[in-house]
């Protein structure tokens, strides 16, 4: 069961996710959008999209140094588990709160503006839902691990970076350490598990627009030009070579 | 010198009628399709009015084009990069769904599916976007013929500047008397386009052959930065697919040598194609012209004369086709704007270098005249009228010099001095060689002008050469190849995995190109024969009858519906025309028209 839910689920979904991907952009490139709903209504969207979104980067940001970041580096740097676990704590809790707050709001928008639900499609559904579990289960780890010390040993609390970080960078390392992960309180493996659905799903849901953030465009030049041999503007694939030979 | 060559569009509002035939035939070619109902890359928008969207000429609202910055060097007017991707999670400038409007339907079945009732069913409006009941408040054409004036005029943004701004009712009665007019509106396909310096994707590009600016619908990520950042609102959103759609100047007709679907319908014959050739090192320095004022100037300095033997080596160095280069030369463009000097830009003030320039119209002054009895073609009266209706030239000009009036004085002197010198010579008198010196042009150059503006033909308007049989294995409609061998074969389209439009693309006129080429080279009068029961009306010219159009004749066998060269009209007694299959083509434009005469 624990090589299950620990080893096999997340390699299934993180395979489902890259090749998920490969597959999206190959074949539906034209899909690969936002799916902006703007034009229908944008009084909610200024207030509840930029709140969801830097909330979810500011989210995205302590992932990457609670899993990434091994402890013996903040070690090495002389920051101690209390400072840490602080900055983490109070910058955890306002991008939560941003990322909630600003979901919710898109949520009351996308149930209650009649264009913008009935733009919705199943999918979207689906991302929403396993999208909002994990956020709320994340919030409730934070808050009720951290303040409560609850799932800690002696009122401490859990010490994620001794449990879930590991776990997690071994999977990377292709030697999964479930017992790291078997040991962690439940409402992290609930969030685990969530996120390894979420990975999953991601290529088949309008998630993917996070891949084609545009950072590029801080450094290309303000007009394109675009000849028309080197990129067919159709969508008329390349022939292979050895289809037709052209005189 | 980097010579470039750039497809452009001149209209001659002079011969505009506002029937929008242009815009009915773009939309059935390119935009009838969902997620696209409010979409016109052509409109036509009577002058003064409020324009489509809603005052898009607004840019202190809407902040699009370019502007020049406190150092005086060009920047986009909502921002540079760092502000649009701090507010690319939600555009602040974007039009919304009520800028344009909302599209409806009718709920037609009601007619035909409601019981026997005392009243008569009506069919009530139903949106096209929410579905349900709606009330009609607002179109792409709402104010068209001044309709509606008295509660929309005040919103005219032009009326609103500061030298039309004085003595409001005066403006208004002076116009609705003397002064109206249309104004066919296009994709301008900018030298400088602020749509594609706008896009975080890099989906807009401009092609480097005919300066053609498109949407690259792959790359296109559906941020709506394009959307704000045009100031003709020119690109519109597609919310079904969640992609920027724009005027395409109908690439794949321009490829093969045949204009525009909004200029090959055009009834009263006012649009011209073909190609200028311009420098495009001098761009940028032309759109940071200091004074709004210079900017015409700035822009038609821009370009080369294709005549000039130094212009034509640089244009061969920089691997411009030979007869490209002819092509140039014979350009009415580059005649109406350089030669004569009678096409203007619009909005040269948003300092995107617009490639799509308009005649001034003459004929309201010349109105004017008629009513008060005087002589309408008389020079002498149509030049005091020009100096004394300022206010038409005053509206003119902040449409098309960004408010200096001498270049729009000049124009209309020039075709009023056209007037004068040409009725002299159709009505057997003497030329009088003192009118065209008056305006600063030879007694030849008035009557090419008068050539090219009224009589040109078919091939003097479009001089459009095709793109090249080198490069044509590059080109989207192949010619050589099966129309239906794409990846996917035919019937693609509707709803894909991931919502309406997913999926592969399909090519756009595949279908279009080969039923014109099918049509060209084929002995009978319409579509061959062995084609399929798809019938494509927009290609149908009222001749022969297409198989699956007509329902077979009750005496004939089953291949009645095929086409019999010579036989010129439907048979009549055929009755009804039941054309269903072959008009809806969903997801690919299937541009239309008849070929070239």
């Amino acid at each position: 069961m624990k090589t299950l839910l620990w080893v096999i689920v997340p390699y299934v979904c993180l395979v489902t996710f890259v090749l998920g991907h490969w597959w999206r952009y190959r074949f539906d490139k034209f899909g690969w959008t936002t799916r902006s709903s703007q034009l229908y209504e944008s009084r909610l969207l200024r207030l509840g999209s930029p709140l969801f979104h830097f909330g979810i980067l500011g989210v995205v940001a302590g992932h990457i140094i609670g899993l990434v970041i091994p402890e013996s580096w903040t070690d090495a740097l002389g920051i101690s588990e209390t400072a840490y676990h602080w900055v983490a704590l109070v910058g955890g809790i306002a991008s939560g709160v941003l990322t909630v707050v600003g979901m919710a709001i898109l949520i009351y928008r996308r149930r209650t503006t009649g264009p913008v639900f009935s733009a919705t499609t199943p999918m979207d559904k689906v991302m929403y839902a396993v999208l909002g579990t994990v956020i709320v289960l994340g919030m409730w780890n934070t808050i009720a691990s951290s303040l409560f010390g609850l799932g800690g040993v002696d009122g401490d609390a859990y010490n994620y970076r001794e449990g879930v970080s590991l776990w997690f960078r071994s999977i990377f390392e292709l030697r999964p350490d479930v017992d790291a992960m078997a040991g962690a309180p439940l409402g992290f493996q609930l969030h685990a598990l969530g996120a390894c659905a979420l990975f999953a799903l991601w290529p088949f849901t309008r998630l993917v627009h996070v891949f084609s953030a545009p950072v590029g465009y801080l450094t290309r030049p303000y007009i394109v030009y675009r000849t028309r041999d080197a990129s067919p503007a159709g969508s008329r694939p390349p022939r292979r070579g050895w289809e037709k030979v052209d005189v | 010198m980097k010579v470039m060559a750039q497809m452009a569009m001149v209209m001659n509002l002079d011969k505009c009628i506002g029937c929008h035939t242009c815009s009915v035939t773009c939309k059935q070619a390119w935009t009838n399709r969902a997620g696209t109902e409010y979409v016109w890359f052509n409109n036509v928008e009577t002058r003064p009015g409020q324009g489509y969207p809603r005052r898009y000429e607004d840019q202190e609202e809407w902040q699009g084009g370019w502007t020049l910055n406190r150092r005086g060097r060009l920047a986009l007017k909502a921002g540079g990069r760092f502000r649009k991707l701090l507010t690319i999670f939600s555009n602040p400038k974007m039009p919304g769904i009520s800028d344009y409007y909302e599209p409806w339907t009718y709920d037609y079945a009601t007619l035909t599916d409601a019981p026997a009732q005392e009243h008569t069913p009506v069919a009530r409006p139903k949106s096209l976007i929410s579905g349900n009941d709606m009330a009609i408040k607002w179109s792409a054409n709402w104010d068209d013929n001044l309709g509606g004036s008295e509660a929309t005029f005040a919103h005219d943004p032009i009326l609103q500047k500061a030298s039309l701004n004085n003595a409001a009712t005066k403006v208004k009665r002076s116009f609705e008397e003397t002064f109206m007019f249309y104004l066919p509106r296009i994709c301008e396909h900018c030298l400088n386009p602020s749509c594609a310096a706008s896009c975080p994707s890099g989906a807009i590009y401009k092609r480097s052959e005919d300066g053609i600016v498109l949407v690259d619908q792959d790359r296109c990520r559906g941020w709506r930065m394009c959307v704000s950042g045009c100031p003709y609102k020119k690109v519109y959103f597609n919310h079904r697919t969640g992609k920027a759609e724009k005027c395409t100047f109908c690439f794949p007709r321009i490829e093969v040598g045949i204009p525009t679907v909004c200029s090959e319908t055009c009834v009263g014959r006012l649009r011209y194609i073909g190609l200028v050739l311009y420098d495009a090192d001098r761009v940028l320095e032309a759109a940071s012209t200091p004074d709004d004022h210079d900017l015409y100037e700035a822009q038609r300095s821009v370009f080369l004369d294709p005549n000039d033997p130094d212009v034509v080596r640089e244009a061969e160095r920089a691997g411009i086709p030979h007869d490209w280069v002819i092509a140039a030369q014979r350009s009415p463009i580059h005649a109406l704007i350089n030669t004569f000097k009678v096409a203007l830009p619009l909005h040269p003030e948003y300092r995107t270098m617009p490639m799509v320039w308009y005649i001034p119209p003459l004929s309201p002054v010349v109105d004017a005249v008629a009513e008060t009895g005087e002589d309408a073609e008389d020079q002498r009266n149509l030049f005091a009228a020009i100096d004394a209706l300022r206010i038409p030239v005053e509206y003119l000009a902040e449409l098309f010099t960004a408010g200096d009036v001498a270049p729009v004085d000049a124009v209309l002197r020039k075709l009023a001095a056209m007037r004068s010198y040409m009725r002299d010579i159709n009505l057997g008198r003497d030329a009088d060689a003192s009118i065209p010196e008056g305006v600063g042009m030879t007694e030849e150059q008035m009557y090419d002008m008068y050539r090219l503006l009224a009589l040109a033909k078919y091939d003097e308007r479009y001089v459009i050469p095709p793109a090249h049989a080198e490069q044509a294995h590059s080109l989207e409609e192949l010619a050589t190849e099966c129309a239906l061998d794409y990846e996917g074969g035919p019937g693609m389209g509707g709803a894909g995995l991931f919502g309406e439009g997913s999926g592969p693309n399909v090519p756009i006129a595949v279908e279009n190109f080969q039923m014109l080429a099918n049509r060209q080279t084929s002995d009978t009068m319409a579509s061959p024969g062995d084609k399929g029961a798809r019938v494509n009306l927009l290609n149908w010219d009222g001749k022969g009858t297409p198989q699956g159009l007509f329902p077979p004749p009750p005496d004939a066998g089953v291949s009645a519906g095929s086409t019999t060269s010579g036989e010129g009209s439907t048979t009549s007694g055929e009755g009804s025309t039941t054309g269903g299959e072959g008009s809806t083509t969903s997801g690919e434009g299937s541009t239309g028209g008849a070929d070239p005469k």
